[in-house]
């Protein structure tokens, strides 16, 4: 005992061995904090090493080639571009409108209680889950537009067999805004599908970054007369914008990684060619490393998929510099 | 520092004059009432439409595997309690699909992927609730967080590349203990170093809303800075890090990519972590991989699997969200 | 300073000698000297912010707790510095137990919670009958009697607050030191609290900080007035202004600052 003021014959209080004991967890809990980060460290060095010779040109203008030296990811690094364009174009609407609904408009009620348990409950459905979802009502719009569905039947739609195959028409009769019926495994498809499954994410992020803006600005501008749309489109949105980005942001880098509900939807492993139009076949970044990491050749299998790795992570780390930019840059501190 | 906002009612009027055109428009046209209406509406149908992405899951789902069950050569209880998965067979019968295999590769995967990240999650979270300093906190949880950032694949390529390879070493050419090249072991692996963020993040949040007046009650009476930590601080956060923990292993069952890359696609009734396994979700993926004909056998199967999955999933989340609340109740 | 502090060492539990106190490099109380006496309650009263709550901290050390507070000068605990070199404040403050302006119990059992420091410093005795024991000194075992496993969340705040007395009456300490431990309670749970200081002070020495005038003249023996150094009002230091027995300084102050302060004048 280093020093016990007083002793007293009631207690044994050993506090040496506890103090002890207290450092040696002390320890232990520094050594668990960090050992998610050499693990982290370990996958990177891996990565690197194995990957960081195969970065060349090819990567980025080749297609997947027979021949390693040859391959490249071109049409999965478009495929993965186009593909968050639309959903971020998908889910800002949707999942900012949830969102303000819920913090400025919602009563406190069993359907705003419901609405938000829901909510929760989406974040945590397996991915997988929401490319079945997107397959079945995206991609093949439960088989309406088959040949022998009732709908074709009653309404004697136009529709064609095959790969393409389904309902094509140009909406409003424009020439240019071409439809097709199901989305089969086109962008757009792909894109509904990751629009569902981010949602839950950006309404949580914009929810939190609307709820960041001090009630006495609502406070004011309802004292001025302003209806509740003036206040918060005026005052509320200007100021959660740079929130509501950021979070949207990290939401579309967690698509961009997203591999098995695209899996799932039909996205193919080789796709020789970039898209044309919202309609066409895509790939992405993830689905070509998986590609790659199933083939039996080494060059392919380990170090092909680490140098797709490196740019797949790569485009993942500037997507969350440009968060973290806009959230120092223009975050107001109240 | 950022500069200080501050809205006086001058600016705000600035403001108001400068957007009046745009709403004079809509005044002319349409009245303000009905466009303030028009736009409420809109609203509350962007939040009513996350309610129908669950009908639709639910829809989508069950009505695929009802046709499933419906067949004549499946059956809900052989499905259910059976120990044989082979729906590539050439002769499609009951006892060739019974699910067991496919819940025990996954349930072994989330198990041993939760007994990695939950000591070590609520170790970190302890640590960086409790001792780290605000410098070292405001350093350690971003760079934890980033393992969650990481897509599966990678992780699944990390464990093909790395951790299989390295069990191999130390098993099997040290031990003499086989080892496949597809096994459950290295999947969980990294499934829980993928999880740790999760169990750390929601953990640490929890003993962070542990008011300090338990902490100094607790120092007066004599405790050490450990005993606050384990006695006090953990025990009354303990609701919120049960739900982190459940949240953790229902995210680690619905894991697909890493397990799939790194525990093969065997489905077997095994205890065997060094062998190959196949879980729910590596089984839906293998199967729309194989383009199965919407209508068939095993396009009507992988909606039965998923229906379980998530049964199993959304049960565990609801099971969570209760808890959380109920923590939250406590201490808000 | 006064005569009241010339009394037997025996008598004399604590003595600071130049205690200061910092926050990062905020001065918060500067060159205390203040003598405790053993088996009476001392009053510490002042306006709020003149660190009547550091000083009170600094007689177990809690203020370690925050990471930016620095200690100089000295405090005898039975004559022994406390803040000398090697001293673990983790022994010092079984032997000085402490309530908070708020009660704190533990979310457990009420058992739970009294049983807990005892449990922690491993009591030798019969553990029942240290929780019976310590319920009853804090006037609390014939509410709780009938309920000892339900949680201590579930009392009324005032009964909160007599099982954080009972609490640290379980580690068998010498001295209870108590920040404003009434001010979260109603009038007649306050008066209970009152009731049971005087009855603690035969076997134990209390130190209560309080906002509450009447209070400190209603229960205490010897009060030690706080304010904040008028020679630099800006830097809000806050320093000893006089220190003595309760009944005097409250019919006679010597300082000029104190009649004002008690009178309701100033503060």
């Amino acid at each position: 005992m280093t020093a016990s003021v007083e002793t007293n014959g009631d207690f044994k209080e050993n506090l040496g061995f506890r103090q002890k004991l207290g450092r040696f967890f002390n320890v232990l809990l520094l050594i668990c904090t960090l050992v998610g980060l050499v693990v982290l460290t370990v996958l990177l060095v891996d990565v690197a090493l194995e990957g960081g010779s195969w970065i060349r040109l090819q990567l980025f203008t080749n297609y997947h080639s027979r021949f390693p030296e040859k391959a490249g990811m071109k049409s999965g690094i478009v495929g993965s571009l186009i593909l968050i364009g639309l959903t971020g174009l998908f889910s800002f609407p949707i999942g900012v409108g949830a969102a303000i609904y819920l913090e400025e408009y919602a009563p406190k009620n069993w359907l705003t209680n419901f609405i938000n348990i829901n909510i929760n409950n989406l974040s945590g459905v397996p991915s997988i889950v929401y490319g079945m979802l997107g397959l079945t009502v995206f991609g093949r719009m439960f088989g309406l537009f088959e040949p022998d569905s009732w709908l074709v039947k009653v309404f004697n739609i136009p529709v064609t067999t095959g790969m393409q195959g389904g309902w094509q028409f140009d909406l409003f009769g424009i020439p240019g805004l071409a439809i097709q019926l199901p989305f089969g495994r086109s962008l757009v498809a792909g894109a509904m599908t990751m629009t569902l499954l981010i949602l839950p994410v950006v309404i949580i992020a914009s929810r939190e970054a609307i709820r960041a803006v001090p009630p006495s600005i609502r406070e004011a501008a309802y004292g001025l007369g302003a209806t509740r749309w003036q206040t918060v489109s005026t005052q509320v949105l200007p100021v959660a914008v740079p929130g509501i980005l950021t979070g949207m942001i990290l939401a579309l880098s967690r698509a961009v990684g997203e591999t098995a509900p695209l899996l799932i939807m039909g996205a193919f492993t080789y796709v020789p060619f970039l898209p044309e139009s919202v309609w066409d076949q895509f790939t992405t970044m993830p689905i070509q490393i998986y590609n790659w990491i199933t083939l039996p050749q080494e060059d392919y299998r380990i170090h092909l998929a680490a140098a797709g790795i490196i740019v797949l992570l790569a485009v993942l780390l500037s997507l969350n510099t440009i968060a973290v930019y806009l959230r120092n840059k223009f975050q107001v501190k109240w | 520092m950022q500069e200080v906002k501050r809205v006086s009612v001058r600016e705000i009027i600035a403001e108001r004059k400068s957007k009046k055109k745009l709403f004079g428009l809509f005044k002319l046209s349409r009245g303000k009432s009905v466009w303030e209406n028009v736009i409420a509406v809109g609203l509350f149908a962007c939040s009513v439409f996350t309610i129908l992405v669950t009908l639709g899951i639910i829809i989508t789902l069950f009505s695929e595997t009802i046709n499933f069950f419906s067949r004549p050569e499946v059956n809900l209880w052989d499905f259910l309690t059976g120990t044989n998965w082979r729906p590539l067979s050439s002769n499609p019968s009951p006892e060739n699909f019974g699910v067991r295999p496919l819940i025990r590769g996954t349930l072994m995967i989330a198990f041993i992927s939760g007994a990695v990240a939950l000591p070590i999650g609520l170790g970190s979270a302890i640590y960086l609730s409790e001792y780290a300093s605000e410098e070292v906190r405001k350093v350690l949880k971003p760079a934890l967080e980033v393992l969650a950032g990481i897509p599966t694949v990678v992780y699944g390529y990390f464990a093909i590349s790395f951790i299989t390879p390295l069990l191999q070493r130390v098993l099997e050419d040290g031990l003499g203990i086989d080892v496949s090249f597809f096994n459950a072991l290295s999947a969980s692996v990294v499934v829980g170093v993928m999880i740790i963020p999760m169990v750390a993040s929601i953990s640490e949040d929890a003993m962070r809303a542990v008011p300090s007046s338990l902490r100094e009650g607790a120092y007066a009476l004599g405790a050490t800075k450990f005993e606050v930590a384990t006695k006090v601080v953990v025990p009354a956060a303990l609701s919120g890090i049960i739900a982190a923990f459940i949240l953790a292993i229902s995210r680690a069952i619905g894991e697909t990519m890493a397990v799939m890359i790194a525990a093969g696609a065997t489905p077997r009734m095994t205890l065997n972590p060094l062998e190959s396994v196949q879980t729910m979700t590596s089984f839906i993926v293998q199967v729309s991989f194989g383009d199965a004909p919407s209508g068939s056998i095993n396009g009507q199967a992988i909606y039965a699997v998923g229906a379980t999955l998530f049964v199993i999933t959304f049960l565990m989340n609801i099971i969570s969200d209760i808890v959380l609340r109920r923590f939250r109740e406590v201490y808000e | 300073m006064s005569a009241d502090q010339n009394s037997n060492n025996h008598d004399i539990v604590f003595t600071t000698k130049q205690l200061s106190v910092y926050y990062g490099r905020q001065l918060a109380i500067r060159d205390i000297d203040l003598s405790i006496q053993r088996h009476k309650i001392t009053a510490i009263i002042g306006p709020s912010g003149c660190g009547k709550s550091t000083l009170l901290r600094s007689f177990n050390r809690m203020n370690e707790l925050i990471p930016t507070a620095r200690v100089e000068g000295q405090v005898y605990y039975n004559e022994k510095n406390i803040y000398a070199e090697g001293i673990d404040p983790v022994s010092i403050r079984r032997h000085i137990g402490m309530v908070f302006q708020k009660p704190n119990p533990f979310p457990k059992s009420i058992y739970d919670n009294v049983a807990f420091g005892a449990r922690i410093n491993k009591y030798q005795g019969d553990m029942d009958e240290l929780v019976e024991r310590s319920l009853r000194q804090a006037a609390l075992w014939d509410e709780v009697k009938d309920k000892l496993k339900d949680s201590g969340l579930a009392l009324s705040g005032g009964q909160q607050q007599r099982l954080c007395i009972a609490r640290a009456l379980a580690t068998e300490p010498d001295v209870i030191l108590m920040d404003e431990p009434a001010s979260a309670l109603d009038p007649i749970a306050t008066l209970r609290i009152e009731e049971l200081m005087e009855e603690l002070k035969r076997n134990y020495t209390i130190i209560v900080v309080t906002h509450n005038m009447q209070q400190a003249s209603r229960v205490s023996d010897m009060t030690a007035f706080l304010s904040i150094d008028r020679n630099d009002l800006e830097a809000r230091i806050g320093i000893l202004v006089e220190y003595g027995a309760t009944q005097r300084m409250f019919i006679k102050p010597e300082m000029q600052e104190t009649e004002d302060y008690i009178t309701g004048r100033f503060g």
